[in-house]
């Protein structure tokens, strides 16, 4: 069923008796030109893609639990694309456009909120790095806007600005940049992907990947074994032990990072706001609760909850920027896995291995990267090469010499 | 929060310590001698299990050393703790 106003209207006649499931529960058959591993956002976004612009559509995508299950449901649902190195400015801008026509692509709502993003500055030097990332995007096409002080005040006048430590000197504001119904982008690529007839495949864990002469030739999971020409693996989070059943050994270790949710109030932030003296980032859902994070907890983790120590700094954060939200009460927090590589930048390729192909290590910004991540991951599985945009997310990049380290802190998973 | 037992101080809340990351990673002895991919995997390759791993841990905020530990990934129980230079203890001795 097409979503429109007239669907609405009928349906509302109808006493909403007429509403279909949003996609196919397919069964798994037994082979496939193209599989995915991992139903979350990125392995969704890529199936949608190779059917919409490769024209393949004998594709399936394999999710262990249910779909949508990991990180694409535990984010803090910012879109932006304020970067600042070349081989990550156009690839996040494409994201950035992809939302912007998403809702029409997938004819599903999915609450994008160009709201803005926010990134504040507390000194000199950090004026000066904002200033010369603002110029990186503008001379990229991406909008940016250096705000004084009293302009950011007439923003967001709530903020701490005469913190004793961190005053808030100004920021750098990407006015495309918001948030996104993260959850109703799983649905919405998963109803187009399977209107285009990709089947999603629930409750399939894959347990092997089978290879002959260096190539791969399918899968074993856990509703048997599924013969596939190519196998691409988006499956963030847990991409080291995926990648080890091909034999394969990762740059990535797997970290815990945790999100809060507050109780629902009435509307007060209108933007997504993050403190430049340390690490917290903080939007309102439309619901009322606000959406805030912080920091990585500081060793690997595949545990999917987090410790009281991340916790504490995650909020001392918050009180430093926004004392007055001390009073409000913490209703849920929880932790999602981060693929962290060792540059802080992702793996969009091939492999050693024929026929397989790696999304990956995408730390802690994988959701506002799902549409251009499963764009690219699609041309690069459908034509067997990167495109211009994924060509610098290269899995050999680690011996070569050409890491993205776009934070400039370096080569370690706890520096970014 | 983890409760960590330093090998010299006892039992310490996680907040003092520090993690270092994946343990018994060895250093080519002749680094000019090995190849970028072999140097890569010294330098940015993990094992990264899901269950026992082993790592070394800083007890920053307390006597500054370090020590190795035997943690599962999945359940983030401690298992063993045990001094720098050691072997890992749940692998037979090579």
């Amino acid at each position: 069923m097409r979503y429109s106003i007239l669907s609405v209207l009928s349906q509302a006649l109808q006493g909403n008796t007429g509403w279909k499931p949003v996609w196919r529960d397919a069964e798994l058959k037994p082979a496939y030109d193209i599989v995915i591993v991992g139903g979350g956002g990125h392995g969704l976004a890529t199936a949608f893609y190779l059917a919409k612009e490769h024209g393949l559509t004998n594709v399936a995508v394999l999710e262990k639990g249910w779909l949508g299950s990991g990180n694409v449901g535990r984010n803090t649902t910012i879109i932006r694309s304020n970067y600042l190195l070349p081989g990550n400015i156009p690839f996040y801008e494409w994201s950035m456009k992809l939302w912007e026509g998403l809702e029409q692509d997938l004819n599903y709502n999915a609450m994008v909120s160009q709201r803005g993003v926010l990134n504040l500055y507390h000194s000199d030097v950090q004026r000066d790095a904002y200033a010369r990332r603002g110029n990186a995007m503008r001379l990229h096409g991406v909008d940016a806007d250096l705000l004084d002080r009293e302009q950011v005040k007439a923003l967001v006048p709530y903020l701490d600005f005469d913190n004793a430590r961190f005053p808030i000197q100004g920021g750098l504001m990407q006015r495309r940049g918001g948030t996104v119904r993260h959850d109703a982008v799983a649905w919405g690529y998963a109803r187009a992907a399977d209107q285009r007839g990709v089947d999603i495949v629930q409750n399939c864990e894959v347990t092997g990947i089978r290879l002959e002469g260096g190539r791969v030739v399918g899968l074993d999971t856990a509703k048997g074994f599924v013969r596939a020409g190519k196998v691409g693996l988006a499956c963030a989070g847990n991409s080291s032990r995926v990648a080890a059943l091909a034999g394969l050994r990762l740059p990535i270790e797997s970290h815990v990072l945790q999100a809060f949710v507050s109780e629902g109030i009435k509307p007060l932030i209108d933007t997504v706001i993050t403190f430049g003296a340390g690490h917290f980032y903080i939007s309102q859902s439309d619901k009322g609760g606000l959406v805030f994070g912080g920091d990585i907890d500081g060793y690997n983790s595949y545990a999917q909850r987090g410790n009281l120590p991340a916790v504490e700094d995650v909020c001392e954060s918050g009180m430093a920027l926004m004392p007055m939200i001390g009073r409000l009460r913490l209703l849920r927090s929880w932790g999602g896995l981060m693929d962290m590589s060792m540059d802080g930048s992702p793996i969009i390729d091939k492999t050693p291995i024929e026929g397989l192909y790696l999304n990956a290590g995408w730390c802690y910004g994988g959701f506002k990267a799902t549409p251009a991540s499963g764009w690219c991951f699609a041309h690069t599985i459908a034509r067997d090469e990167p495109h211009t945009l994924n060509a610098a997310y290269r899995l050999d990049r680690f011996a070569t010499g050409h890491l993205i380290d776009e934070k400039g802190a370096g080569a370690q998973p706890n520096l970014h | 929060m983890l409760l960590i037992t330093c090998p010299y101080c006892g039992a310490r809340p996680e907040s003092e310590f520090r993690c270092g990351g994946e343990a018994h990673i060895a250093r080519p002895p002749q680094p000019g001698n090995v190849d970028d991919t072999a140097w890569a995997d010294y330098l940015f390759y993990r094992t990264n299990p899901k269950g026992v791993h082993a790592e070394r841990w800083l007890h920053a905020h307390g006597c500054q050393r370090w020590f190795n530990m035997l943690r599962d990934t999945a359940s983030d129980q401690v298992i063993g703790i045990y001094a720098m230079g050691k072997s890992r203890p749940d692998r037979p001795k090579t």
